[in-house]
């Protein structure tokens, strides 16, 4: 058993980094995600040698990404939503030259400068690609703190299996909040260096070159066919989703990260009243497990979508189950969290009451 | 060509001997045609630059970053390590190379859109963060990948597609001399401005790029290498008038010499 400890969320995803033998971290401090670097800060160099670097903004940090990453090192940055949206053009470069990263995005309400509170209104700058082209990045959605351990680890070993950018989709809450975490031990540095870095040429042998510019578009439609054959490999193999009473459910509760969690709380009190309610909480938002939905619309009466937005994984819930099933939605903007009851209240409102 | 005697009576089989060799392509230069307009300045300081690569025995040490702008095919012809990097973030990038491999040479080749304009911020901290690597910068007074347009180090009242009356300052902007603003900043070891109009400054513009990277190796900081360089394509001129346009309005407007030399240098 690993070393307990009780932790905020973002100083536990800080304390994954440095365990899972992370070169270098490279941030830019916004709320509610700035404890992060200041961990870092304290803690990385010291222990293991990893790089830490205060950027002059989230463009410069993500390009910084861009670069390391480039020399075959483990690399990092967090940020929080106004930020993620300053890197989306470094992450589209980053998934075009298929270089390995994880970054967190620590989502605060929105649109613009919006509030500090959490929210969840970045899926689908997440999940459907932010930048420009067609790329996509694989996402994790921890919905607890021992989540946002497991995932940084989770999350390397994904960016280096497919050679490109995964996101941690996590919100305020979890990053602020205090929770007691099993932390892995220390792993060595990463000492291989991938063929395709750039590290100097070896004597007798080509140049390394990283590039996304592909201009003649016969060569750039073959990287965009390698992306996208990456990327239904993802779908085949990596989704991930956690599952809860599905055995005699009558209806579903589904959300993500903590809008899952306030759900299973919501499942909970609507269980103890008689309703069978059973859950799903996708982990991987891209892949997304469609089949899952599929398989389970049939068989229930409706699904209930909760998010910390306006909709927007529920786009992808009503697309898996193509019209099999009621699929209703509840969610609260602006950095407001709902509480688990006025879940119930709008599902036996809207759901057992409109069922009639 | 090959076999047939020419007018001095000897074959090219007995001209192209070893002995009689006194210049040749540098091993850091690939055999690759270069993409660039005739006459511009870009293949010279390619050469030059690979040539100081090779003489110092750096070929395996070099990493590059070559960001949007004419040179981003540099790749294509500098037989170096190479990453390609987004609009004005070659500064950021090679930060995140050299502070990965802090033993390694490692070079940023920008134009003046991308180191003064669009990646101003990314240049300046870099510069101040005193990351040690060399940033060379190719001040042509003009963008010249998307054809001709105003440059943040265009003359005052220059013409360009964006500026067709002539640049007026007083709705468009000075130019801006970068390198003078960088030199007041403390992590900065070294600034100069260089050209490659005649093979007199071409000379002394290799010698500033091998003082940078002497520099580098020893650790001193950021050194920046401005080359004044042309734009014979989008100044509308052949060669020829390109380079006296550089002698004769560029390089008043930005003089040639050291604007910063590391502490050691001075007397």
């Amino acid at each position: 058993m690993g070393e307990i400890k009780l932790m905020k969320g973002n100083e536990a995803l800080s304390e994954a980094m440095i365990r899972a033998g992370c070169d270098a971290y490279f941030g830019y401090p916004i709320t509610p995600q700035s404890e992060v670097l200041e961990y870092l800060a304290r803690e990385a160099t010291n222990r293991t040698g990893m790089v830490i670097l205060q950027a002059e903004s989230e463009v410069a940090a993500i390009n910084m990404i861009y670069g390391a990453a480039g020399c075959g090192k483990r690399v990092m940055t967090t940020s929080s939503s106004p930020g993620i949206s300053l890197m989306q053009e470094g992450l589209s470069y980053i998934a075009s030259a298929e270089l390995p990263c994880v970054l967190a995005n620590v989502n605060r309400g929105g649109p613009g400068l919006g509030t500090i509170q959490p929210a969840q209104g970045d899926y689908n700058q997440a999940v459907k690609g932010g930048g420009h082209g067609d790329y996509q990045l694989l996402v994790l959605a921890p919905c607890s703190v021992q989540e946002m351990v497991d995932f940084v680890k989770l999350g390397f070993e994904l960016a280096e299996k497919y050679r490109g950018p995964v996101m941690i989709l996590t919100d305020g809450a979890i990053g602020q909040m205090m929770e007691k975490v099993e932390l892995f031990d220390q792993m060595p540095r990463k000492t291989d260096v991938p063929d395709w870095a750039t590290t100097g040429r070896k004597k007798g042998q080509d140049r390394t070159y990283i590039t996304s510019l592909f201009i003649e578009p016969e060569v750039m439609e073959k990287v965009n066919l390698k992306l996208q054959a990456k990327y239904k490999q993802m779908r085949e193999t990596e989704v991930r989703y956690q599952t809860l009473n599905l055995d005699d459910a009558e209806y579903i509760f589904t959300g993500y990260g903590l809008g899952a969690r306030i759900c299973m709380k919501a499942m909970e009190i609507g269980r103890e009243k008689g309703y069978k309610i059973g859950m799903i909480r996708p982990i991987t938002l891209f892949p997304f497990p469609v089949d899952l939905y599929a398989s389970i619309a049939p068989k229930v009466k409706a699904i209930l979508d909760v998010e910390l937005n306006a909709g927007q994984m529920v786009q992808d819930v009503i697309l898996s189950t193509m019209g099999k099933t009621r699929v209703e939605f509840y969610g609260r903007m602006g950095g407001i969290i709902p509480e688990p009851e006025e879940i119930l209240e709008y599902f036996e409102k809207q759901i057992i009451g409109g069922a009639k | 060509m090959s076999g047939a005697p020419v007018e001095h009576g000897y074959t090219h089989e007995q001209i192209c001997i070893p002995e009689n060799l006194i210049y040749q392509r540098p091993g850091t230069l690939l055999e690759q045609e270069f993409h660039y307009c005739p006459g511009c300045g870009h293949s010279t300081a390619h050469k030059i630059f690979m040539e100081v690569v090779e003489e110092m025995g750096l070929e395996g040490e070099v990493i590059g970053v070559a960001p949007v702008g004419c040179s981003v095919f540099a790749y294509h012809y500098l037989n170096v390590d190479m990453q390609q990097a987004a609009h004005g973030r070659a500064c950021a990038v090679a930060t995140g190379i050299k502070r990965m491999l802090p033993d390694k040479i490692v070079f940023t080749y920008q134009g003046d859109g991308d180191l003064a304009a669009i990646g101003t911020a990314e240049t300046i901290h870099a510069a101040n963060r005193g990351e040690n690597f060399l940033a060379i910068f190719i001040n042509n007074g003009i963008y010249g990948m998307t054809s001709g347009q105003m440059a943040p180090t265009t003359l005052p009242g220059m013409v360009t597609t964006t500026s067709p009356f002539g640049r007026d300052t007083k709705t468009q902007g000075h130019p801006l001399k970068i390198g003078e603003l960088l030199a007041l900043l403390p992590g900065v070891a070294y600034v100069t401005r260089q050209a490659v109009d005649i093979p007199k400054n071409i000379r002394k513009a290799k010698k500033a790029l091998q003082k940078a990277l002497e520099y580098q190796k020893k650790g001193l900081g950021f050194c920046l290498v401005e080359i004044v360089s042309n734009c014979p394509s989008n100044w509308k001129m052949t060669p020829l008038e390109s380079n006296k346009f550089v002698e004769e309005k560029m390089i008043p407007f930005y003089p040639l010499g050291d604007i910063k030399v590391p502490q050691e240098e001075k007397k």
